[in-house]
């Protein structure tokens, strides 16, 4: 089973650190979101999360929304997910998780949800909605398939509920890097630093920063103390903008960070 | 367990805390500050004092015998809600959230709000306590409920549009926990319905159950006995749980909510979410959803913007699947009948939300029959509907178009 865990180390090693990149699947449609995942792997993307689109995502700013928005409408379904998963995983090496809100998965089924996506080459799930506390079956399910599972840690999150997500998270703790929601923003807050130092403390393999990331200064400055750079809305912007060209010269750009002195 | 001592995370297998990380910590201290709210006699007493000097309790209950002949001729009794200062029971639940505010130490409050009333009230509330306040409305509603986008504004508040989505109550909600995450260090959502993550069902119940109190021993002053049966209309359920709480360990007394039937439970254009619904996690918290086989949250439906809602209260999820409360689905035009009925016969002009009750207690009237006691929540007042009222029902002169 491809997991993540090997390539974020390999890539501290080898690098600065992992670059995560973010797309929905599904937009602007199936086939170009897949080749847009192709494209960020081949330009420098070292883990790939691929977001399911949802009716009510908490968590996402205005571009995110508008991208999900607009597969919802063109019909996707979570069939979808898994097929990009299949497809993406074929022409790739890099690890693919899901990133979802929690109530699909329930739908589904936690347990089918966790035996398809394995089936399909998946490497786990991040869930922003679903805290440790609430996760039982989700753990449950992940340690009977292998699959990794990524839980939040925030700012404001105590000690022990730092220790909380880092023993119940496999694969990487996803550190939330400002308190807000998806989107670019000029500075990445210093609050991240203190965030991943805190889990580090916690007994943390591996953090990695998300929310804000947008430019490869920005990601060589969030890998001089974070495992992995996680990039969302600014390769979402520029595929909607510009295509899955666009997407990759992004990639390429960022993926600079990852290399800098 | 006496099943008035129910408290949350978890209402049977309905309720709990599915939120992003970074809300925890303000779920955490909203908790621990009003578990020390409870236990401090000071507390209680600055709400009570303004439920008596700015609220308007204990609210009255109303015999309505004119309309009652329209419901098999039981007795039908009105909890009067409608009659709280801001115009609905919203009020009640609201005070307490800007108090508990206040010992936080946060200066800024936002809310949600779907037909106005619940935005109304914290606006209003938040003028009282000098607090800053952003209200989130669909803007599907700010078309709908102009009149209190007016008020609101009127009060010194902020109000936004939401545009996102379905432009309804749900992504009001969306786009207020948004504002939450991001501005939490500062900042109180005061939550309008039983709804939501814990602590919000426990504590939105416990500052409406006040409700069901009074009106438990105003009924049996007027009657002698408890009602033989309690109704509400149930959107995220509120009034209804308000109402019904009291009541729970009183097993002779029958529990009614009605749901937004909209154009029809046979239709795709309703908000009966316990009737058709099933159980799936929105807005923080387990209970019944209505959802497309996916999980997408499905659009709801009712002429009633504060019905509008795909969601519902995990602790009514708990008493349907319990057996002890019933929930059943009343159609816009059962409820705009109603709603014309009591002001017609009884000269009290209902919200449409309530009308809804109303609708529902008619027909329950007649299969209880004459010997049945039938206790309402009129939980809110018509003023903000009459710009649709007046349009259903064709009440602007031809010739004077508005």
């Amino acid at each position: 089973m491809r997991t993540v865990g090997p390539v974020i180390r390999r890539r501290n090693d080898d690098a600065n650190g992992a670059l995560i990149g973010y797309l929905p699947v599904g937009f602007p449609t199936l086939d170009e979101s897949v080749d847009a995942a192709f494209a960020l792997v081949e330009n420098g993307v070292d883990v790939l999360e691929l977001g399911l689109p949802y009716s009510d995502p908490v968590m996402d700013g205005p571009v995110i929304q508008a991208a999900t928005q607009q597969a919802l409408a063109n019909g996707f379904r979570l069939a979808d997910g898994f097929e990009a998963v299949r497809r993406v995983t074929e022409r790739t090496d890099a690890p693919v998780l899901i990133m979802t809100y929690w109530n699909p998965v329930v739908q589904y089924g936690v347990d089918r949800f966790a035996d398809d996506l394995a089936a399909a080459g998946g490497a786990g799930l991040i869930t922003p909605d679903l805290i440790p506390d609430e996760g039982a079956q989700w753990i449950a399910a992940s340690e009977r398939t292998g699959l990794d599972r990524v839980f939040l840690a925030a700012p404001t999150s105590t000690d022990a509920r730092l220790r909380q997500a880092v023993e119940a998270s496999r694969g990487f703790v996803y550190a939330v890097s400002t308190m807000g929601i998806t989107g670019a923003r000029s500075d990445v807050d210093a609050a991240a630093r203190t965030l991943v130092a805190r889990l580090k403390a916690a007994g943390a393999p591996a953090s990695c920063v998300g929310l804000g990331i947008s430019t490869a200064a920005q990601v060589a400055e969030v890998l001089e103390y974070a495992d992995g750079a996680i990039v969302g809305s600014a390769l979402v912007k520029a595929l909607a903008d510009g295509g899955v060209d666009a997407a990759g010269a992004l990639a390429a750009e960022l993926a600079r960070g990852t290399r800098a002195e | 367990m006496a099943l008035r001592a129910q408290t949350g995370p978890y209402f049977g297998d309905f309720g709990g805390r599915f939120v992003p990380e970074s809300l925890v910590a303000a779920l955490d201290e909203l908790s621990e500050a009003y578990t020390l709210a409870k236990l401090d006699p000071a507390f209680g007493a600055e709400l009570t004092e303004l439920g008596r000097s700015y609220t308007g309790r204990p609210s009255i209950i109303t015999e309505v015998p004119r309309f009652a002949e329209h419901a098999g001729g039981a007795r039908v009794i009105l909890k009067r809600e409608d009659l709280n200062h801001t115009g609905s029971h919203k009020i009640n639940n609201v005070l307490g959230q800007a108090l508990l505010t206040k010992r936080i130490g946060k200066h800024r409050v936002i809310a949600e709000t779907g037909a106005g009333q619940h935005g109304v009230a914290t606006a209003t509330a938040a003028a009282l306590f000098g607090l800053e306040c952003t209200i989130y409305m669909g803007e599907v509603d700010t078309e709908r409920q102009a009149l209190n986008v007016a008020r609101m504004r009127l009060l010194g508040a902020d109000v936004v549009a939401v545009t996102a989505g379905s432009r309804t109550l749900k992504d009001a909600i969306n786009e207020a926990m948004r504002d939450w995450v991001t501005n939490v260090e500062t900042t109180n959502y005061i939550f309008g319905t039983v709804a939501g993550p814990h602590p919000f069902p426990e504590m939105v119940r416990d500052f409406q159950k006040i409700i069901g109190e009074e009106a438990r021993q105003q009924v049996l002053d007027l009657t002698g006995a408890l009602p033989t049966a309690v109704t509400a209309c149930v959107g995220g359920g509120s009034n209804a749980i308000g109402i019904f709480h009291a009541f729970l360990d009183d097993v002779d007394v029958a529990l009614y909510g009605y749901e937004a039937g909209g154009e029809g439970v046979d239709t795709e254009r309703h908000a009966a979410t316990i009737t058709m619904g099933r159980p799936g996690v929105l807005h923080g918290a387990r209970s019944y959803l209505l959802q497309d086989e996916d999980g997408q949250t499905i659009e709801s439906h009712s002429i009633s913007a504060g019905l509008d809602y795909p969601g519902v209260g995990p602790e009514h999820s708990w008493l349907s699947a319990l057996g002890r409360a019933n929930y059943r689905p009343v159609t816009d035009a059962a409820a705009m009948g109603a709603l014309r009925l009591l002001s017609r016969t009884e000269g009290i002009i209902p919200a449409i939300e309530s009308a809804h009750a109303l609708a529902g207690t008619m027909e329950l009237g007649r299969e209880l029959g004459p010997d049945a006691t039938i206790l309402v929540n009129l939980s809110g007042r018509g003023d903000k509907d009459m710009d649709t009222a007046a349009k259903y029902f064709e009440l602007y002169d031809e010739e004077n178009p508005r």
